[in-house]
């Protein structure tokens, strides 16, 4: 079916920009996401990794292009669109108070949708022993895995993950690299913003380059 | 579970594990209306006359206190990223939570009135009064002080920011729940003061959520 918001649809970017205040941060970005793709963000610190995965997920609008999924703006039906999204930012949205098993209901909870599947999201980042401990007693790498279970307690087709790695031992990168593996063999996608070496076979990368360096050395060139 | 829902208990249940945020602010507000018999004095006929005002202004102060939990540990720890992106529009996302800042903060404070009215020396017969002013006042200053407290989401200095931004609002409440009790001591009938205390509630319960989730909105981008 053209032009609906089946799960099996390509998530495109067109002539994207983002500005951030004055600056403009990056424009005229182009790429795609297909079923089982992957997507790798490199770049200096600074450069918009970030940024762009944000505007993967609808928490930025974009000064310029858009976002399309199976042919459609995303931002036509925003609310179906965010259902199909997973974005893993740099903080970790964990409440000292809580213990790392609420903590997976209530962000389940807050997408909606069928019941969790709590047990297996911890079992895949090895949390079993901590789960019901408050996680202000959680490691940092801890906490990192714990926002990474999120990915394994409700299933969604597109992974957005910023700087997953940080943090994380050669333990957890190795289980998010499986994580990943076993998503996109199913189908889903994934875009990771990192500094980090990460095999992903096949996956796309995306070298954001300084805008505003270039576009200055564009108009001296031109003047 | 729905979003509305989980958010409301984790809220609720944010309130009542960390160090007992609902004792932090029921004690400030006892501790407010007890200095003011230190303060202007033990008599009994001036006390009396300004009680209803104490209560009052003591349960906003309180109010306000608490508003810094409603977004900003959202806002700093990520997670209002991830409450953006659920399947519930920000604007009853605003509810839930205000709905769960009133259950932990107004809620108790209105229980509470009663025995701090005595303590002031309230006529008795305008402790009913000022309760259900209490009761029908308080859900108001959750959702004014939801405003608030979106607006000034990075802000350098939010608390005494949130203060200077809510208290003129609060002012209608004010106004009117300490009127219902003038009214009602001077055997005048509180019922017009009432009826316009529930109306301030009543128009904030559909328009501070809208403001809010505008306010929410900026601060994510």
């Amino acid at each position: 079916m053209p032009g609906s918001f089946a799960e099996n649809a390509e998530l495109v970017a067109e002539g994207l920009a983002c500005r951030r205040g004055e600056r403009l941060v990056f424009a005229g970005l182009e790429c795609r996401l297909p079923a089982g793709g992957a997507l790798i963000l490199r770049g200096s610190n600074g450069i918009g990794k970030s940024s762009l995965l944000r505007l993967f997920a609808t928490l930025l609008a974009p000064a310029a292009g858009r976002l399309l999924w199976g042919g459609v703006p995303v931002l036509r039906d925003a609310a179906r669109y965010r259902a199909l999204i997973h974005y893993v930012g740099h903080l970790d949205a964990t409440k000292p108070a809580l213990s790392p098993r609420e903590m997976l209901g209530f962000w389940a909870a807050l997408r909606g949708g069928a019941a969790p599947e709590i047990e297996p999201a911890l079992a895949a980042f090895a949390l079993g022993a901590v789960a019901d401990r408050p996680c202000r007693w959680l490691s940092a790498g801890q906490r990192r895995r714990l926002a990474l279970a999120r990915l394994v307690a409700a299933p969604a087709p597109i992974w957005l993950l910023d700087e997953p790695n940080a943090a994380l031992d050669g333990d957890g990168a190795a289980r998010l690299q499986t994580l990943i593996a076993q998503h996109r063999a199913a189908g889903g996608r994934v875009a990771i913003a990192t500094h980090q070496p990460i095999a992903l076979g096949d996956a796309a990368v995306i070298v954001l380059e300084d805008f505003a360096a270039s576009a200055d050395a564009a108009l001296a060139a031109w003047q | 579970m729905t979003p509305l829902l989980g958010l409301f208990w984790c809220d609720l249940r944010l309130s009542l594990r960390q160090g007992g945020d609902i004792g932090l602010v029921l004690g400030f507000f006892v501790l407010a209306v007890l200095m003011f018999p230190f303060g202007v004095g033990p008599e009994p006929e001036l006390l009396g006359r300004i009680a209803a005002g104490i209560i009052w202004v003591a349960a906003l102060l309180a109010s306000v206190m608490s508003l810094d939990r409603l977004f900003a540990t959202d806002y700093a720890d990520g997670g209002l990223d991830l409450i953006a992106l659920s399947s519930s529009p920000l604007e009853l996302v605003v509810l839930a939570k205000g709905a769960a800042h009133w259950v932990t903060t107004g809620l108790p404070l209105t229980l509470i009135s009663p025995v701090l009215a005595i303590f002031v020396d309230l006529d008795p017969s305008a402790i009913p009064v000022l309760t259900f002013g209490l009761l029908i006042g308080t859900p108001a200053l959750s959702l004014l002080g939801a405003i608030a407290g979106a607006l000034t989401l990075g802000a350098r200095r939010p608390g005494i920011l949130v203060s200077l931004l809510v208290l003129p609002l609060y002012l209608p409440v004010l106004i009117f729940g300490t009127g219902a009790v003038e009214a009602s001591l001077a055997a005048e009938g509180a019922r017009a003061h009432l009826l316009l205390l529930g109306a301030v509630t009543l128009a904030a319960l559909p328009l501070a959520p809208l403001a809010a989730a505008a306010a929410l909105r900026q601060a994510l981008d």
